[in-house]
């Protein structure tokens, strides 16, 4: 799947690793329950490791080990499923995470901003999605009520700040 | 008791405005009283699949066939959601399919 | 009230603009309809029977003049002529088309209106008292919150997903004119013991197919950390509640799953992180920008003189006008439950000459309550003859407010997809029974709520008398409930039993009622009597004559 990495196509560094499946030599992603059994031996690896987290499951779960991973990927089962913007916050504000939160599974266009604003810093889209619509979703508002992980500024604030 | 057969007709909600419509003869037509009425369910759910073109061609939404019953020599739907479907709301005689003077009155009075 | 600065406006105008890009995307195949609907829904649109059904906001039921001369023109131009207040204080209009819907909203926008979050699993429109700022019994003008809230919760990036809808109302007087505690998040002005004005924050109401009245989260939230307080209740719910049962999704279920006290824990825990970071913090001066925009009209010096009038006007001023704070003025309800007309339905007709009347009469604005009636918060006491008389022009000056035929009505099988059966024509037919004004007063305060479906749009459970539609193999039938109520003594109404036809529904509801006017004490009401007898004997008349035709 295409990934979009700070606004760009680029090459995805990591596999995605099936639960059954052999780990290749580099990085790789394996998920919440592989890697709740494998624990040592993924984390004795010499290679960059991810985890995917489906829906339910919280990032807290991962306690401190949640800084050993360069990726998180956090899963949309369906779109409507909204767990994912809590995560990814909490990931950010609350576990300190600075390495990549990326999203995977089905989003529509219309959530691409509210992933950024959150803490997404990576997209997994379908097949053919054109980049200019990914800049374009980012585009759409321009400001914002609400703080979040993004650290933009609110419209209170910008009421606040002194204009020419 | 002889079962007696059920009778369907096909309908759907226009894309662009949500009216209501009717299957006649693979194409989409305003009104009840122009539906196909299938007696046979295999004629029915072959009309249901063909009508799934128009979902994917954006004209419709949700098609789905619904109970009719011949009474005085009248088709007429069953359940009391198809009968104000298809006359417009009860409670506003003026406004929906009703309204226009050709339709037949609609007994949807309580 | 509040005005748009350049920051609202852009945001309504670009939130528009998105709109309009998802309606193309969905007529060019884009979006399948399962991708679409979630993205219209929050945008107050809704596929119903015979069109579409469009949803606009009415912040905390606060309208001007240019606003209700707008909904007229759109429901002159795009729909049937007229619209349908509902209890959530919105306008819907049944009659809307698709492709018409981005130049509607457009036409909002030009006067500080929109759909945001009219629908959807999301904040929704948040509720307030509709005397707000006129009654004499609250603390502070809930508004100002209001306006907070909904600011905070447009487009917040963590929270257009959630489970389910969310409903936040916010309360600032003794008596609960909002049905407070039967939203999702109820929240009360209050002052503690020193004096100071804070919050007091409630969590999992709700009505629907398993009814709840809300639970008390924290007694008293400083004003700073009101929005902290929110967001929290907010994240734990949207991290918690289940996903995988569309009837156990709303916040009532998960606090009385995990129960009250597990729900303080989580959003204790919550709430010290977000308080720490401070990113919340309301300050001061926001607040009193905010609150400068509600800062009540110049009120002349008036004689506090009630004026008085003819018979008709004498019977309107019994229940339609209420006490106002400043002397000279009053509060006046203007009913939209005329005798057997929808209740809630406005013609664009009506909605202009209102929109006149506040113009002649120096009103600013009018408050849509939620039991679906008009209300002028601020009218000068010797106009409202004047005003009663142009009131009864229009149709609009039924003396009922409070009475048995102020009743609240959803829309039902006459519009709505979700109908299981028809509620507007239960409620003309119930009115009519008991039209003559005498009996009306004789009956005294009796708040009847009919709902076509499980959803409770209509209230049913919070009726003294509610009924609720039921689908009996494609024919409609009718549950009675009694004892509900949506006032400070909030209560769940009871199933009294079986479901009576469309046809018997009205002889039951009159039999009940005839059945508490023997038995009432003292000045008692329906609720207090039922409170006082119970069930018993209010069932067995109202089936009395099901009983006599079984044998
Ligand atoms: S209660 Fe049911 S029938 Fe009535 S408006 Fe709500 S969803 Fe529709």
């Amino acid at each position: 799947m295409p990934l979009i990495k700070d606004s760009a196509f680029v090459q995805d560094a990591f596999v995605t690793v099936a639960d059954d499946a052999a780990l290749p030599g580099g990085a790789a992603i394996v998920s919440l329950a592989r890697f709740q059994k494998e624990r040592d031996a993924l984390l004795a690896r010499n290679a960059p490791l991810g985890i995917q987290l489906k829906a339910p499951e919280n990032p807290e779960l991962l306690g401190e080990d949640v800084q050993r991973f360069s990726v998180i990927v956090l899963e949309f089962p369906a779109f409507r499923d909204g767990r994912a913007f809590s995560w990814a916050r909490m990931l950010r504000e609350r576990l300190n995470f600075t390495g990549e939160i990326r999203g995977a599974g089905h989003f529509l266009y219309d959530q691409i901003a509210y992933m950024k604003r959150v803490g997404f810093d990576a997209w997994n889209v379908a097949e053919g999605f054109p980049l200019e619509q990914f800049h374009r979703a980012l585009t759409e508002i321009t400001n914002v009520y609400q703080p979040s992980a993004d650290g933009k500024k609110t419209i209170r604030e910008l009421r606040a700040t002194p204009r020419p | 008791m002889a079962a007696t057969p059920a009778l369907q007709v096909l309908t759907s909600n226009r894309l662009r405005d949500g009216a209501v419509v009717y299957w006649q003869a693979g194409a989409w037509v305003e009104y009840f009283k122009d539906a196909d009425v299938f007696h046979d369910k295999p004629l029915a759910d072959a009309a249901l699949a063909a009508a799934m073109v128009f979902v994917k061609d954006r004209v419709v939404v949700n098609p789905y066939l619904f109970a009719v019953r011949e009474e005085a020599g009248q088709i007429r739907a069953v359940e009391q959601r198809e009968i104000i479907r298809c006359a417009g709301p009860s409670v506003r005689r003026d406004l929906g399919k009703q309204a226009k003077p050709s339709m037949e009155a609609f007994d949807v009075s309580i | 009230m509040y005005r748009y600065d350049e920051f609202d406006a852009q945001f309504v105008k670009e939130r528009v603009s998105q709109f309009r890009y998802q309606v193309e995307r969905r007529l060019a195949g884009e979006l399948t309809e399962d991708e679409f609907k979630p993205l219209r829904l929050m945008n107050g649109l809704y596929l119903q029977l015979h069109a579409y059904m469009l949803r606009i906001a009415v912040p905390y039921g606060t309208l001007n003049a240019k606003q209700m001369r707008m909904l007229a023109h759109i429901a002159r131009k795009y729909d049937k002529g007229y619209g349908h207040f509902t209890t959530r204080t919105n306008m819907q209009f049944h009659w809307i088309k698709l492709v018409d819907v981005p130049d509607i909203l457009e036409e909002l926008a030009s006067v500080e209106m929109h759909c945001i979050q009219t629908s959807g699993n999301c904040i929704r429109n948040v509720t307030a008292d509709h005397f707000a700022g006129a009654t004499d019994e609250e603390i502070e003008d809930p508004r100002p919150l209001c306006e907070i809230i909904r600011q905070w919760s447009s487009l917040h990036p963590e929270f257009v997903f959630l489970a389910r809808k969310f409903k936040i109302a916010v309360g600032a007087t003794p008596h609960d004119r909002a049905a407070l505690l039967w939203h999702d998040m109820p929240v009360e002005i209050v002052k503690n013991e020193a004096g100071e004005v804070g919050y007091r924050v409630y969590a999992g109401g709700g009505m629907g197919r398993t009814p709840y009245i809300a639970l008390l989260m924290k007694d008293f939230v400083k004003r700073e950390d009101i929005l902290a307080y929110l967001e929290a209740v907010l994240r734990v719910y949207n991290q918690d509640s289940r996903r995988d049962n569309i009837h156990k999704q709303r916040i009532k279920i998960l606090v009385n799953t995990i129960g009250q006290e597990e729900m303080q824990r989580r959003i204790e825990r919550e709430f010290e992180e977000i308080k720490a970071s401070g990113s919340l913090q309301l300050p001061q001066e926001e607040l009193d920008r905010i609150k400068a925009y509600f800062a009540p009209p110049k009120f002349e010096t008036l004689d506090d003189e009630m004026p008085i009038g003819s018979y008709d006007f004498e019977n309107w001023k019994k229940t339609n006008i209420h006490k106002h704070r400043a002397p000279g003025y009053a509060i006046a309800t203007i009913s939209l439950k005329a005798i057997g007309q929808t209740p809630g339905d406005i013609s664009h007709v009506q909605m202009d000459a209102l929109a006149d009347l506040m113009d002649q009469f120096g009103i600013d604005e009018i408050r849509v309550s939620h039991e679906q009636n008009l209300v002028l918060p601020h009218a000068r006491k010797r106009d409202l003859p004047a005003i009663f008389a142009r009131l009864q022009k229009l149709d609009l000056a039924t003396p009922n407010s409070g009475l048995i035929t102020d009743i609240i009505a959803c829309p039902g099988l006459d519009y709505c997809d979700l109908a299981n059966a028809r509620s507007i024509p239960i409620a003309k037919d119930i009115a009519r029974r008991f039209e003559n004004l005498d009996r009306q007063h004789d009956i005294g305060e009796l708040k009847i709520k009919i709902s076509g479906c499980i959803n409770a749009c209509g209230h049913h459970h919070a009726g003294h008398i509610g009924i609720l539609g039921v689908d009996k193999k494609g024919v409609e039938y009718y549950q009675i409930l009694l004892g509900g109520s949506g006032a400070e003594d909030a209560t769940v109404g009871n199933i009294m039993g079986p479901g009576f036809s469309a046809h018997d529904i009205g002889p039951a509801v009159e039999r009940v009622v005839d059945t508490y006017v023997k038995l009432r004490q003292n000045g008692e009401r329906f609720l207090d009597t039922y409170r006082r007898v119970g069930m018993e004997p209010f069932k067995n008349m109202a089936y009395l004559e099901q009983m006599y035709a079984a044998h």
